[in-house]
């Protein structure tokens, strides 16, 4: 029994093992002369894990500790996805810390300790689960956000995020207590049962919203989302493209695991917050980015107003909607990491900036690279033919489905709002005024990455690479 | 050659990346290079397109060239043309050789205006041939994207105003097309535009927060796609993107804007509303049909009030697309048959008019009317030209605007008289601006001294205009050669749209 259990979280025990050693080794030898060889190992080691994962016969799938951990296909698209997005953030981010003296050997080594906090989260089973992987995530995420310690706002960041991750964290805890005192358990499978043996107990709807109320804030969904500007621009840029990216996915599909595990026969219950949520973001992020100046607090508003996004697709509580979620989120990832290789090339005079009036005219010096740029931020704007028109059409396509008309409506009225800052971008780089003094500077890695991410959104096109059955297997997992 | 359509769409679009990825350098040979194989591949598009001419078979009513294969997420990429569409393809295949020719004077980022406009004419070939609702919103769509960077990198002034006015103004309108179409792959459980076509919408009056909503589904679904393609056309009250728009694009890009982007609006209309939403059609058609007449009178006199040329020329458009929304929802034969001939008379005239303000602007660098004046005694062979073009605007027979105007006009005689009357009101409006604004340009003395030293066409520029010149003429005499080729389509879609109305068509035939 003990045997099969532990066969089946082997990924993560593998990188809790590699995390302590990769620890101990550094400490005990050069510290941070090790870095560059943690980083590229923990690279690696994501990717491999990534393949395992993917590519495991089903035969793997189970649940474990008697039901706390699950691994179904659901939680497999998930953990794929937080590895190549981790895996690909820590690739492009390795050169830049070098070059601003921020090569710490701790780096990967907390990434890694976060990641298998997601990794963790996404087949959490259990509301003691759920809270052991998102404290372990969010307590490394904490410690990177203020990794650059001589800096007012980086530790102003951190110091925010974590007063601000604590306080979602007690509601979080309150909700699952409120839950377990009016159901008995803490099993999503048997919350689910008692739900099923008649109505939602109201103190058990009370636990329920405010289970979502700290799902939101990891989410950064409004009105849980005031943390999310200030930490996106204090911390350090390749701890903000971390941040946009992986653990976005690994909060999001715990938020659906939640929901349809525990909770998924008071469907209507929960998915008129979901929808209210998913609004309200999806404006605020519209129309918070437009008076935005800085590139990294602009990326903020973005992914407020794409998690609305992937929410409706929540909301609509079908496996269609689930699986327009997931495809939502990879999509995201894609972009988003793409966008911050860029955002980390930009220097000036030696220092990196971000400023999005310095791009002006960057079109004429780095044809290539602004192209890049430009069609991810197309992309991000959901424009067709890129392939984040893609992921719009098919959370919109779910809520219709779902009978949810008037949130669709909402959602593209959003997206035009939005439109208007990511052609901003466009305009900067391509009409501004000539500025002299950005240039770009990066690694053959980030270039590969910025340059592939934008392939990605035009060639995906063609067939969404495969990942369509994949999403629509992990959304049946969940969805029964 | 089963995949003809596909080669067509896509053949400037990797003549496009060919560019982008294997040109290097910005020297005078490298400028040269991009403008030759933007040439090569437009021309090589347009004979290809001749095939479709060729092989067309006017008597077929449904779709030929079909190609159907599946796609993402239960979607297909269909394409297909059917009489109403053919003639388009052609259209944006003749006229991007003239408009690559016409911008050979463009200096700045040749490269990157090449490229965008190869891109451009991929994106549009692809509206007029798509069979499947969202490969048709797709290429609906990104054709937004090297639009907004024509006028914003190359165009003039207030540029930047001017291309997110546009951008931002056509969005929210396709958007809620969007919406409409998804609630349509609902409703039909397809995306396959023919057989949607086939698919009846249920028109019973629905209630909706307290609103009795005649037509039911279907009014609501026109709307959206009426918001979309309304703003594309453009109509009144929602043209006001387009003089913006116009008077700040380099040239090729008015060019490409009035001749074919326009055309969008009013083949959405013939693809989707009639057939479609046959119902909300009929409902609607007096609304349209004095949006049509308000746009006539009201944008004919604006244009009379404007001292900029292009600005003129722009107004012109939207009255003369006003013909276009009026003959197409009379929903007749004459009526649809000129709307179409008007779109395809109208592509020629009005980027023939923006090619020539080109030629002075090029020279002078101003658009201002009041800047202009005797042109015609250094410029003899343009002031032909432009008079020549100037008529085909007003509508002279013998030129194609004429065969346009009339048959619209016709067309809608007989369903709604006072609309005629309004509508024919504006022959006689489009006449006063378009004559008045050559007497300012071209005719009398010339005396502004900057004027003196103005050099005539030069052997590009008549060539330019020679193929324009061309076609006006032959469609003015010979208009069946248009009509044989729409006509069947056109009274296919007649046939179904009043079998599904059959209130309305009792009401026609009295």
């Amino acid at each position: 029994m003990e045997q099969v259990d532990f066969a089946i979280v082997l990924p993560e025990v593998l990188l809790a093992v590699y995390a302590m050693a990769a620890l101990m080794l550094a400490v005990y030898t050069t510290k941070d002369g090790m870095t560059r060889l943690l980083t590229w190992a923990t690279v690696g080691l994501f990717l491999a894990v990534a393949v395992w994962i993917g590519l495991c016969p089903a035969s793997r799938e189970g649940a474990a500790f008697g039901g706390a951990v699950k691994v179904d296909a659901f939680a497999r698209f998930a953990k794929v996805t937080v590895l190549v997005g981790a895996a690909a953030v820590l690739a492009m981010s390795e050169d830049w810390m070098r070059r601003q003296n921020l090569a710490r050997f701790e780096f990967p080594v907390l990434i890694t300790f976060s990641v298998i906090g997601m990794m963790v989260m996404v087949s959490a089973g259990d509301l003691m689960t759920l809270y052991l992987g998102l404290e372990l995530q969010s307590l490394s995420l904490y410690v990177i956000a203020a990794m650059r310690r001589d800096s007012g706002r980086s530790t102003e960041a951190g110091l925010k995020y974590f007063v601000l991750g604590a306080l979602a964290s007690g509601l979080l805890l309150y909700g699952a207590s409120l839950t377990y005192g009016f159901t008995g358990t803490t099993l999503f499978s048997g919350i689910i049962a008692s739900v099923q043996s008649g109505h939602v107990p109201t103190g058990a709807l009370f636990g329920l919203v405010f289970l979502i109320a700290g799902l939101a804030f990891k989410v950064s969904a409004v009105p849980f989302h005031m943390w999310t500007p200030d930490v996106y621009e204090g911390s350090p840029t390749q701890v903000t493209a971390y941040f946009a990216t992986a653990p976005k996915v690994a909060a999001m599909a715990l938020f659906a695991r939640l929901m349809f595990d525990g909770f998924g026969d008071a469907i209507p219950d929960w998915s008129q917050v979901v929808a209210l949520l998913s609004v309200l973001s999806m404006f605020l992020g519209a129309v918070g980015g437009i008076g935005q100046r800085e590139f990294k607090r602009l990326m903020a508003y973005s992914s407020i107003s794409h998690m609305g996004f992937a929410l409706v697709g929540l909301a609509a509580g079908t496996a269609v909607g689930v699986q327009a979620m997931l495809t939502y989120m990879a999509i995201y990832v894609v972009m988003n990491v793409g966008t911050f290789a860029f955002i980390l090339a930009m220097e000036k005079d030696g220092k990196h900036v971000t400023d999005l009036a310095d791009l002006n005219q960057i079109a004429r010096r780095e044809p290539g690279k602004a192209l890049a740029l430009l069609i991810l931020m197309f992309s991000l704007a959901g424009v067709p033919p890129t392939l984040g028109f893609f992921a719009k059409f098919t959370v919109l396509k779910a809520a219709v489905d779902a009978g949810m008309n008037w949130l669709a409506v909402l959602g593209v009225i959003a997206s035009v709002i939005g439109a208007f800052y990511y052609l901003r971008v466009v305009y900067y780089m391509y009409f501004g005024a000539e500025r002299e003094g950005l240039t770009l500077r990066a690694g053959a890695v980030q270039w590969a990455i910025l340059a592939g991410s934008a392939l990605v959104m035009i060639l995906g096109v063609v067939n969404l690479l495969g990942m369509e059955g994949a999403a629509a297997l992990a959304a049946e997992a969940l969805v029964r | 050659m089963a995949n003809l359509l596909s080669i067509v769409t896509f053949l400037p679009i990797v003549a496009a990346a060919v560019l982008a990825l294997f040109l290097r350098g910005d020297d005078a040979a490298s400028r040269n290079n991009a403008r030759w194989l933007a040439m090569i591949a437009t021309s090589a598009t347009f004979l290809i397109s001749l095939l479709l001419l060729k092989d067309f078979d006017p008597a077929n009513t449904g779709f030929q060239f079909v190609e159907d294969r599946t796609w993402i997420m239960g979607l297909k990429y269909k394409m297909g043309v059917d009489g109403i569409s053919v003639l388009f393809v052609l259209l944006t295949t003749f006229l991007m050789p003239v408009t690559i020719l016409s911008c050979w004077s463009v200096e700045t980022r040749v490269k990157e205006y090449m490229i965008a406009f190869l891109v451009l004419e991929g994106l549009m070939i692809g509206v007029f041939t798509a069979l499947d609702l969202v490969l048709f919103y797709l290429f609906f769509e990104a054709g937004l994207i090297p639009m907004f960077l024509i006028i914003g990198i190359w165009g003039g002034k207030d540029r930047i105003y001017a291309a997110f006015k546009f951008f931002l103004y056509t969005f929210l309108g396709s958007v809620l097309m969007l919406v409409a179409m998804i609630a349509m792959y609902r409703d039909a459980g397809t995306t396959d535009i023919p057989t949607l076509m086939t698919h009846s919408f249920a028109s019973d009056t629905l209630n909706l927060w307290g609103f009795h909503i005649v037509g039911g589904v279907q009014t609501l679904l026109w709307l959206a796609f009426f918001a979309s393609f309304a703003v594309k056309l453009p109509m009144w009250p929602v043209h006001t993107w387009l003089p913006d728009a116009h008077v700040q694009a380099p040239t090729g890009g008015s060019v490409i804007l009035a001749a074919i982007l326009l055309k969008m609006g009013g083949y959405g209309f013939l693809r989707f509303s009639l057939p479609m939403f046959p119902v909300a059609s009929a409902q609607l058609s007096g609304f349209v049909f004095w949006l049509s007449a308000i746009a006539i009178v009201y944008t004919s006199l604006v244009a009379l009030a404007q001292s900029d040329m292009k600005k003129l020329i722009a107004y012109s458009s939207v009255a003369h697309m006003g013909y276009v929304t009026m003959g197409i929802f009379a929903v007749n034969q004459q009526g649809i048959d000129g709307a179409i001939f008007q779109m395809l008379s109208h592509g020629f005239v009005s980027g023939a008019l923006f090619l020539c303000v080109g030629v002075i602007y090029d020279r002078m660098h101003t658009r201002e009317i009041d800047a202009y004046g005797g042109l015609v005694n250094r410029m003899p062979a343009y002031a032909l030209v432009f008079m020549f073009f100037t008529m085909a605007n007003v509508g002279l027979p013998g030129t194609s605007g004429f065969v346009g105007e009339f048959l619209s006009l016709m067309g809608i005689f007989q369903v709604n008289t006072w609309v005629a009357f309004f509508g024919t009101t504006g022959v006689i409006l489009s006449a006063g601006y378009a004559l008045w604004l050559y007497r300012r340009v071209a005719m009398g003395a010339l005396v502004k001294d900057s004027l003196k030293a103005i050099s005539d066409m030069s052997a590009r520029e008549k060539w330019v205009m020679a193929p324009l010149v061309a076609m006006t003429l032959l469609l003015g005499l010979y208009p069946s050669l248009v009509t044989d080729r729409i006509g069947p389509s056109v009274a296919h879609l007649i046939e179904t749209y009043h079998a599904a109305v059959p209130v309305k068509t009792a009401q026609a035939s009295e």
